[in-house]
């Protein structure tokens, strides 16, 4: 099967482990895995500002990039959710719907489309607050919330589930908001901070050594809290422990 | 133009596509006997479920459980108290009423409310100025929800009806809950059947 | 509230926060009656049915609200109610002194109604001479305060007791040292009975009007709305277009999923339904606009009108939780009030709809399926057009917008944010304009980027 692979920028910059488990990850799950060298963003922190026409352009180059693929895999939840529901500062050509309806947050397409629940070479031996960010928990409907009564699923906690030695811790709040949002974070930081410490006070309360997450963009603002408020949380990439981190 | 024709004419100008209006289904109540919802909705509420022995005088039921009453406010027939309530009496007069006494004229299940009108009340602010309240409830005159009491026809003419569930109360002072806030500050329901 | 000068929401949360025990109070508290809400809803398998019941009834009746209007005026009018309309806030006000002047009414109690809070009812007739009791009890805190409600069903959520009991220490001479609750409330209550036997008038807004019978409904818990409208020879009620359903039997969907939403309660213990006045009395209605029937026309927005007022949206918003209402400086707060108030001000309130996550939280729980979450979204397209956004947001987003389209500017932008981070000095980078690094670490500087180990591991493209 052949798969894009779009790094979002923060990945590229403070995260290359991700993008990497990322890609051998898929590889070993049999994909032909191409990294399309001259991508850069979604457009979604232009577009969640409301600067449509600021992001014009740069989702125009994200259609150029990723036309032609079967399927475009992306370690993000927002990012996948933003192509795929707010990709509309361009015109809506056919080639722009085809790229919008194949681009999948990495959870999603290891559960939805490759159908796989084994990680033979995967050991986590620790105890583990899962995070789902909301555009892939509520945007993307990666998994049941606490909201609406219907019968649970889960589907980055299936995956995780198949990991050797994986325990999981039970927040309070499993599934508030951490704060991060976008440019949410450094114009409301006041709340955002808070929102972060409270997010990762409450899953060192149930006793998490580690959170793991399918989204980096709620890592990075839930480590930042935790290491100004001295927790010894450790954080890693739901595709790194799929892939075989140990730690 | 009149503010009327004006309102109307902009909502008129800037209506969307109309939306069909649905029908209303009727969903299935819980399972359990209708009494024995009604009264443990009640007592969640905060409200009192009596039992008067069979046979013995409510109004004597009322004395003993409100001893230090001094007025006793009926608007039935079946209670005399010390004051009866008549229709078309200054609302203020009530103000030192201790115990109220209506007959409710249904009950609802699912939430442990009972229906009181003007017919019922006599004077409407009885259910309010009253320090307590004493609800007859004849029990087969409960329905299973709230969606069945809304179907009842003296919705259409009663010129006051108000749904009771429970005395007064409030959680505005840091979320501690207190009975008997503004209105009564108990009520009690009495399962007592209505003469025909 | 005054001004048109643009609600910075940020700063107002700062202090907010800042105040210590008060937030910690207004989250759990918040938190505890969306999970009772949960636990209501959770409870009745009909639940998801009836919202989207909820929505059609709402959307049907906006879609043809001029009809059902027409018809709630005949029939109210039949029933011996007098019904006037009133085009704004001003008219609004007007109408109601004129009641009170002619019939006598220099007393008025009324219940709580955000309508009349919106339309800033008290600040127009004090001044001429009408003394008001809001006889709600958070209402009075907040009235007593000098402050105006920050939550649509908790006026005071924001308030701990001791301040309730500076405040009634001050005004309605409470021992100012006893914090106790059931003592503060029976003072309230012992404070206010006098009002009610008084007062020439009385007030209540109203949750549902109903066009098939021409009466309105009016949901509370304290019995203060049914002393108000059952004592004085005089009854108003302050009703919003957007109110009216078609009929009775409707008030069996939304009666049973107002109080479970906003309190988790399965119905409020007076639920008072008023279709003709009391013989010797009368009661008016006024029906408001004040900008309803101009929403009404936005595509994008319009659906707002459907909301019942029952503030699951604040309860369950993780950012209100921990701002308050007030730092929305607006009569409506939360995720409604972000959708709602830039209809009435865009100006100053263009930075609410960025005072959001977008988690999408508040859709989930809205009983009459308002898309919350997308209209707040949609707002910050129509702020950024309409040259509402901050001018440094907005040179930020222009040059973010040339850099991200531009794959050799990017990769530069790319690499130096990489390798910048540790090789600045720590006071650079943690200072008070580096708003990430007040309260977080900045990520490490990795070795390589993801592109740059690509190269280098995979060779060329493919």
């Amino acid at each position: 099967m052949k798969v894009a692979l779009f790094v979002p920028c923060y990945v590229d910059a403070f995260y290359p482990e991700v993008g990497i488990a990322t890609l051998e990850l898929l590889e070993r799950l049999g994909c032909e895995v191409h990294y399309p060298l001259d991508q850069t963003c979604c457009g979604q922190p232009l577009a969640n500002s409301g600067c449509h026409a600021d992001a014009r352009a740069t989702e125009a180059l994200f259609v150029r990039n990723f036309a032609g693929f079967d399927h475009i895999v992306t370690p993000s939840g927002s990012c996948a959710h933003h192509v795929r529901e707010h990709l509309t500062a361009i015109e809506q050509r056919p080639e722009v719907s085809a790229v919008r309806m194949r681009t999948f947050e990495l959870a999603e397409f290891i559960h939805d489309v490759l159908q796989v629940r084994e990680f033979p070479w995967a050991e986590f031996p620790h105890r583990v607050g899962l995070h789902v960010g909301c555009s892939t928990l509520r945007g993307l409907n990666a998994a049941s919330t606490s909201e609406i009564a219907e019968p649970p699923f889960n589907k980055p906690r299936a995956l995780l589930a198949a990991v050797r030695g994986i325990e999981f811790v039970q927040p309070k709040r499993p599934d508030e908001c951490c704060g991060f949002g976008g440019t949410f974070s450094v114009f409301e930081e006041p709340v955002s901070a808070r929102m972060g410490q409270d997010k990762v006070g409450d899953h060192a309360q149930a006793g998490a050594q580690y959170i793991v997450s399918p989204d980096m963009s709620c890592v990075m603002h839930q480590q930042g809290c935790a290491r100004r408020m001295g927790l010894p949380l450790k954080f890693i990439h739901l595709a790194q422990v799929l892939n075989g981190a140990r730690a | 133009m009149s503010s009327r024709e004006w309102i109307l004419g902009r909502l008129r100008a800037n209506a969307p596509a109309p939306v069909a209006l649905p029908e209303l289904p009727r969903f299935d109540p819980p399972a359990g006997d209708l009494l024995t919802r009604f009264a443990a909705a009640l007592e969640r509420m905060g409200g009192h479920f009596g039992q008067v022995p069979d046979g013995a005088p409510v109004e004597a039921w009322i004395a003993e459980y409100f001893a230090r009453a001094e007025v006793v406010a009926s608007a039935t027939r079946e209670v005399r108290g010390t004051r009866e309530v008549g229709a078309g009496g200054d609302p203020r007069a009530l103000e030192d009423v201790d115990v109220g006494v209506v007959r409710a004229a249904f009950g609802i299940a699912e939430t442990g409310s009972v229906w009181l009108s003007e017919a019922e009340l006599q004077v409407n602010a009885l259910a309010f100025l009253a320090q307590h309240l004493v609800v007859l409830l004849d029990p087969r005159a409960i329905v299973p929800g709230v969606q069945d009491a809304y179907r009842d026809p003296r919705f259409q003419t009663a010129r006051y009806a108000v749904l009771l569930t429970g005395p007064s109360a409030t959680a505005d002072i840091e979320g501690v809950l207190v009975r008997g806030a503004q209105g009564v500050r108990s009520l009690t329901v009495l399962p007592v059947q209505a003469d025909a | 509230m005054s001004g048109r000068q643009r609600v910075d929401h940020a700063a107002a949360s700062a202090a907010f926060i800042a105040a210590g025990d008060h937030l910690e109070f207004h989250d759990r508290r918040l938190w505890e009656l969306r999970s009772k809400r949960d636990g209501e809803a959770h409870g009745i398998p009909e639940w998801e049915t009836l919202r989207t019941l909820a929505s059609a009834i709402k959307e049907h009746t906006l879609t043809h609200l001029a009809d059902y209007l027409e018809q709630f005026e005949r029939n109210a009018t039949a029933n011996g109610m007098v019904v006037h309309w009133a085009r704004d806030a001003a008219e609004h006000n007007r109408i109601v002194h004129e009641l009170l002047a002619s019939h006598g009414a220099t007393t008025l109690v009324k219940s709580k109604s955000m309508l009349t809070d919106e339309c800033d009812m008290r600040a127009y007739l004090e001044p001429r001479g009408i003394e008001i009791i809001e006889t709600d009890l958070g209402e009075r805190i907040q009235q007593l305060d000098g402050e105006p409600p920050s939550h649509i069903v908790v006026p005071a959520v924001h308030k701990l007791r001791r301040d309730v009991a500076g405040v009634f220490g001050r005004t309605i001479g409470t021992d100012p040292s006893n914090h106790d609750v059931p003592y503060l409330a029976e003072s309230q209550r012992i404070d206010t009975r006098p009002y009610y036997l008084k007062a020439r008038a009385g007030m209540t807004g109203a949750n549902f009007a109903i066009a098939e019978t021409g009466s309105f409904v009016v949901c509370t818990n304290e019995g203060n709305a049914d002393l108000s409208a059952n004592l004085p020879p005089l009854h108003i009620a302050s009703i919003g277009i957007e109110k009216l359903i078609p009929k009775v039997e409707h008030l069996g969907v939304f009666v049973r999923m107002l109080s479970r939403s906003a309190l988790g309660s399965p119905i409020t213990q007076m639920t008072s339904h008023f279709r003709a006045p009391r013989p010797g009395t009368e009661m008016h209605v006024v029906l408001v606009d004040n900008g309803r029937s101009e929403r009404l026309g936005m595509a994008d927005f319009w659906t707002s009108l459907k909301c019942i007022r029952c503030g699951a949206c604040m309860n369950t918003c993780p950012v209100y939780r921990r701002s308050g209402g007030l730092s929305y400086g607006s009569t409506y707060s939360g995720p409604i009030g972000i959708i709602i108030d830039p209809s009435m001000d865009l100006k100053k309130y263009s930075a609410l709809p960025y005072a959001s996550t977008l988690n999408g939280s508040c859709t989930r729980v809205c009983p009459v399926r308002i898309d919350i979450h997308q209209q707040i979204y949609k707002w910050r397209e129509v702020i950024a057009e309409r040259h509402q956004l901050p001018l440094a947001k907005k040179e930020a987003m222009r040059l973010a917008g040339q850099v991200l389209a531009r794959p050799r500017l990017y990769r530069a932008a790319v690499e130096a944010a990489a390798a910048g981070i540790d090789k600045l000095p720590r006071f650079m980078v943690y200072n008070p304009f580096n708003a990430w690094g007040r309260q977080r670490e900045l990520p490490a500087a990795p070795a390589q980027t993801f592109r740059q180990w690509y190269l280098q591991q995979r060779g060329g493209s493919k």
